[in-house]
C-alpha cells in the first residue's frame, strides 16, 4: 500500500486578539493529527494560542496571471483614502 | 551550505517570458508557487530545496547518536530539542519543495535510490561528546551563514522557510558553542577532546559550502535567478572570519597552520580543504555514507505500517461519519 497523507495548510493565532495567519503546511492522515502535528511543528517556541488546519485541496485562490485586472481597479480610487481630503487646520483633528 | 553541487538547468522557453521573469527577479520581487516560471528554475529549485531538506533529516542521525549518552539531563533535553528542530526544518523545506509540483514521498524515494544527495558533512562520524558540541558550533554555524543569505532567495516559499529556520538555528549554534566551551575550559583530557573535534571537523565544515565558484559550472544561472544569493567562496570566507575569534576565545589551537590575518584583504587567509576527499565523500565513499542511508531507509520502511494504519483509520472514520449524516 502506498498512499501519501493529504496536505494541510496551517493557520496560527499568535496572540489573543490577532487573527490566524498562514504559517506553512504539513502532511497528516486526518484533521485531528494535523492539529497535533501543527502543535509540534509550528508552536515549539510559544508561537501560538490557537490552530486552524484546512486541507490544501479545499482552498480556492485568485489566479496570479490575472493579478492586473483583479486588483487594478482599487489602485485608481485614491479618494477612498483619508489622505485624499484636505481638512482645514482650524477644524482640528478628524 | 546544505546544498552542494546543484546542477542548474538552462531553459528553452519563450525569450520574452524569460526576460520578463528575469526582470521580476532583478526588481527583487518574490516568485510564488502559481506564478509562471522557467522549467529550469523549477527543476533547479526542486534539486536544491530537496537536497537541503534531506540534509536536515539525515543530519539528525549523527546527533541522535548521542541523545542517550549526553553527559547531563540538561544537555540531553537540549540535544533532543535541537534534533527535533532538525525534523521540523526538514518538514518546512519539503513543504517548500512541494509547492513546485513534486511530492515529499517522491523526494524521499529519490534520496533512497541514490538519485538525490544530502550534505557531505553528515557522512562524518560523531565519535564522542565533544563532536556534538563541535557539530552545533561549526556545522550549524556554517549552515547559518548560508541560510541567512538564502532568506533573500527569489522563491517565496523557500525564502520564508529560511526565515523560520534562521530564527531557530541560532539556538543550535549557541548550544554547541556552550557545550564545547565547557570542555575547552574543563580538564586537560576534556580540552584535548575539544581540540580533536575541532581538528577533525574544521575542513569538512569548510567543504559544506561546496567547491570554489571558479570551478562551479552551475553557479552563474542560479545566481542570476537568485536561487543562490552569495558565492560559495564568499560564504566560506564569512564563516572563517566569524569562527576564528571564537576558536581563540576557547584557547584552542587553530585547526589549520595556513590561517593568518591578511591585512590587505581584511580577511583571514586559510588553506583549501582537500577537494578530492570531498568528491570521494559525495560519491558515497565517506566514513558513514552506507550507515546513514541504511538508517534512513530502515526508518522509512519500518514506519510504513504506521503511515498506512493511520490513513486506513482516517478513511474508516470518514466513511462512518458520512454514513451517519
Amino acid at each position: 500500500m502506498k498512499h501519501e497523507w493529504p496536505l494541510w495548510e496551517i493557520f496560527i493565532r499568535g496572540q489573543h486578539g490577532l487573527s490566524h495567519r498562514h504559517v506553512g503546511s504539513l502532511h497528516a492522515p486526518d484533521a485531528e493529527m494535523a492539529v497535533k502535528n501543527a502543535r509540534d511543528v509550528y508552536t515549539r517556541r510559544n508561537e501560538g494560542v490557537s490552530i486552524w488546519v484546512v486541507e490544501a485541496r479545499h482552498i480556492a485562490a485568485s489566479v496570479p496571471s490575472e493579478k492586473g485586472p483583479m486588483f487594478e481597479p482599487s489602485e485608481s480610487k485614491i479618494y477612498r483614502h483619508p489622505t485624499f481630503y484636505d481638512i482645514p487646520d482650524e477644524v482640528g483633528h478628524m | 551550505m546544505y546544498a552542494q553541487m546543484i546542477k542548474s538547468e538552462a531553459s528553452n522557453e519563450d525569450p520574452a517570458k524569460l526576460e520578463a521573469f528575469q526582470a521580476r527577479i532583478d526588481a527583487g520581487e518574490k516568485i510564488e508557487p502559481r506564478d509562471w516560471m522557467p522549467e529550469g528554475y523549477r527543476k533547479t529549485l526542486i534539486r536544491q530545496i530537496g537536497q537541503h531538506a534531506h540534509s536536515e533529516v539525515v543530519g539528525q542521525l549523527p546527533e541522535g547518536n548521542w541523545i542517550t549518552r549526553a553527559p547531563t539531563l540538561e544537555r540531553k533535553a537540549i540535544l533532543l530539542a535541537k534534533v527535533q528542530d532538525e525534523a521540523g526544518h526538514g518538514l518546512y523545506l519539503y513543504s517548500a519543495a512541494e509547492t513546485l509540483g513534486v511530492s515529499r514521498d517522491e523526494l524521499i524515494e529519490l534520496l533512497h535510490e541514490g538519485k538525490m544527495k544530502y550534505s557531505s558533512i553528515f557522512n562524518y562520524p560523531t565519535l564522542n561528546w565533544a563532536d556534538i558540541g563541535a557539530v552545533g558550533w561549526l556545522v550549524d554555524g556554517a549552515a547559518i551563514v548560508n541560510q541567512v543569505a538564502l532568506q533573500r532567495t527569489s522563491y517565496g516559499p523557500y525564502s520564508r522557510a529560511m526565515v523560520r529556520i534562521c530564527k531557530e538555528e541560532s539556538f543550535h549554534a549557541r548550544q554547541g558553542y556552550d557545550a564545547i566551551r565547557a570542555m575547552a575550559f574543563g580538564t586537560p583530557a576534556q580540552k584535548r577532546q575539544a581540540q580533536d573535534a575541532l581538528d577533525r571537523l574544521w575542513f569538512p565544515a569548510l567543504m559544506m559550502f561546496g567547491p570554489s565558484d571558479a570551478e562551479s559550472v552551475h553557479s552563474e544561472q542560479s545566481m542570476a535567478w537568485k536561487i543562490k544569493v552569495k558565492s560559495n567562496d564568499e560564504l566560506r570566507q564569512q564563516f572563517v572570519d566569524q569562527t576564528i575569534p571564537q576558536i581563540e576565545y576557547l584557547g584552542l589551537d587553530l585547526p589549520d597552520p595556513g590561517i593568518t590575518w591578511n591585512e590587505d584583504r581584511g580577511h583571514y587567509d586559510f588553506s583549501e580543504p582537500d577537494w578530492s576527499e570531498f568528491f570521494n565523500v559525495i560519491k558515497g565513499n565517506g566514513p558513514c555514507n552506507v550507515d546513514r542511508m541504511a538508517d534512513r531507509k530502515a526508518a522509512w520502511d519500518d514506519g510504513a505500517w504506521v503511515r498506512d494504519g493511520l490513513l486506513a483509520h482516517a478513511r474508516k472514520k470518514q466513511a462512518a461519519n458520512l454514513a451517519a449524516e
